[in-house]
């Protein structure tokens, strides 16, 4: 889990910066930030190799869901770990975002604590 | 009765005895092997008297040690349970210190009133877990509090156009005494009864004493089903950093506005002259 890359894709600056601090408990952590799917295409095809990507689902320009499609249909980047977090917090939410190839799906407000695990549990396999 | 038959007699009389002092002195011997045999069992395990009386008082000190170290051994599992609460408490506390910290930077980035206004939505959604809400602000000329920003219409209609004057109802009482208002209890019984007037929290924006302001909260979002302990704090917390930020960047504006209007009176008497 050291030395990982964090593509952290999100509109709000607060929470860009929340999930930020966050994850600045993982040693020598990289967060590359992206403020909506198609900027976090952008940055996924940059020289940093991403090794998970934390994704917000309302986002303007392109959202986190067809984010997660696109992702998953790439050859190159179909690997990467993806989780949704978000406001929605409805079960059909959570089963369509986990449908669409997402590793884990995470309602807001996020408790860092469970962020933390969930990412040690998708990185240490 | 014949000599003969007399000595017979007496030989079979004689033989009898015999047998018996035999059998005698057989048990006596076996007694006494028995005798022997108990006296010397002791030294045949290698413990003496002493040895058995220093194994029983090792025995007795051995169960009132393992009684002692169960008993410790409770406590310790006690005090485990303890860590692992106070472990999960801490770690709620570090939670909240983040969003806090984060919140409090993000509020203080920016002197642009409309970007704080967005930035204290952003954390009553993201932070707090708010689906309806309003930001209202008081207008110290008339005494009125009105909406500036909310989120959720279609859930609380008429959350965008509150007009309160300040000491009239739940929200008026909140913004004159700059006392916090939760409603104390279960949220989903009490959904029916959560009125533009009657919101489930509302929040003084404040300054020390001054009030500016409320936050106010009409839903929270569908996965958080009540206020935890610590949101009361987090939301006072919140709230105080969100007053002195849009106080601070309302006085910038205004204080701009005026520079502006001056600065093109300035121009305005330099060109004329």
């Amino acid at each position: 889990m050291d030395n990982a890359n964090f593509l952290v894709v999100e509109d709000s600056p607060t929470m860009r910066q929340l999930i930020s601090f966050s994850l600045k408990r993982f040693k020598n952590a990289k967060i590359i930030e992206a403020v909506d799917g198609v900027d976090a295409l952008k940055k996924l095809s940059g020289p940093d190799k991403i090794d998970l990507i934390l994704t917000d689902i309302n986002m303007p320009v392109m959202d986190g869901l067809k984010l997660v499609s696109l992702v998953r249909q790439n050859a190159q980047l179909k690997g990467i770990p993806i989780i949704i977090i978000t406001t929605e917090g409805a079960e059909e939410d959570r089963e369509r975002g986990l449908a669409l190839g997402a590793n884990a799906y995470i309602s807001k407000p996020i408790q860092s604590s469970h962020l933390i695990k969930t990412i040690s549990e998708l990185l240490a396999v | 009765m014949s000599e003969e038959s007399k000595a017979e007699k007496f030989l079979e009389l004689f033989n009898k005895g015999k047998e018996f002092t035999e059998e005698l002195l057989r048990e006596n011997q076996r007694l006494r092997y028995r005798l022997a045999s108990m006296e010397t069992e002791p030294a045949k395990s290698g413990a003496s008297t002493e040895e058995i009386q220093r194994l029983r008082d090792q025995i007795t000190q051995l169960t009132e040690e393992n009684k002692r170290i169960h008993a410790r051994f409770s406590e310790i599992e006690e005090e485990n349970k303890d860590f692992a609460n106070r472990y999960i408490e801490i770690e709620e506390q570090n939670n909240n210190l983040a969003n806090l910290y984060v919140a409090s930077y993000q509020l203080h980035s920016t002197l642009d009133f409309r970007e704080v206004i967005q930035i204290v939505q952003e954390i009553v959604i993201n932070l707090i877990g708010a689906e309806a809400f309003a930001i209202l602000l008081l207008d110290e000329k008339t005494n009125e509090l009105k909406t500036i920003a909310s989120e959720g219409e279609d859930v609380m209609p008429n959350v965008d156009q509150i007009s309160i004057r300040l000491g009239d109802g739940v929200l008026g009482q909140v913004a004159k005494t700059g006392e916090s208002y939760y409603i104390n209890q279960d949220l989903d019984a009490s959904a029916g009864s959560i009125t533009i007037e009657r919101p489930l929290a509302a929040v003084p924006l404040k300054i020390k004493e001054h009030v500016i302001g409320l936050i106010v909260i009409y839903k929270l979002l569908q996965q958080k089903d009540s206020f935890s302990a610590v949101d009361y704090e987090l939301f006072s917390l919140l709230a105080a950093h969100a007053a002195t930020a849009i106080f601070s960047s309302k006085l910038y504006s205004q204080s701009e506005r005026k520079l502006n209007t001056i600065q093109s009176f300035l121009d305005l008497l330099t060109t004329t002259s």
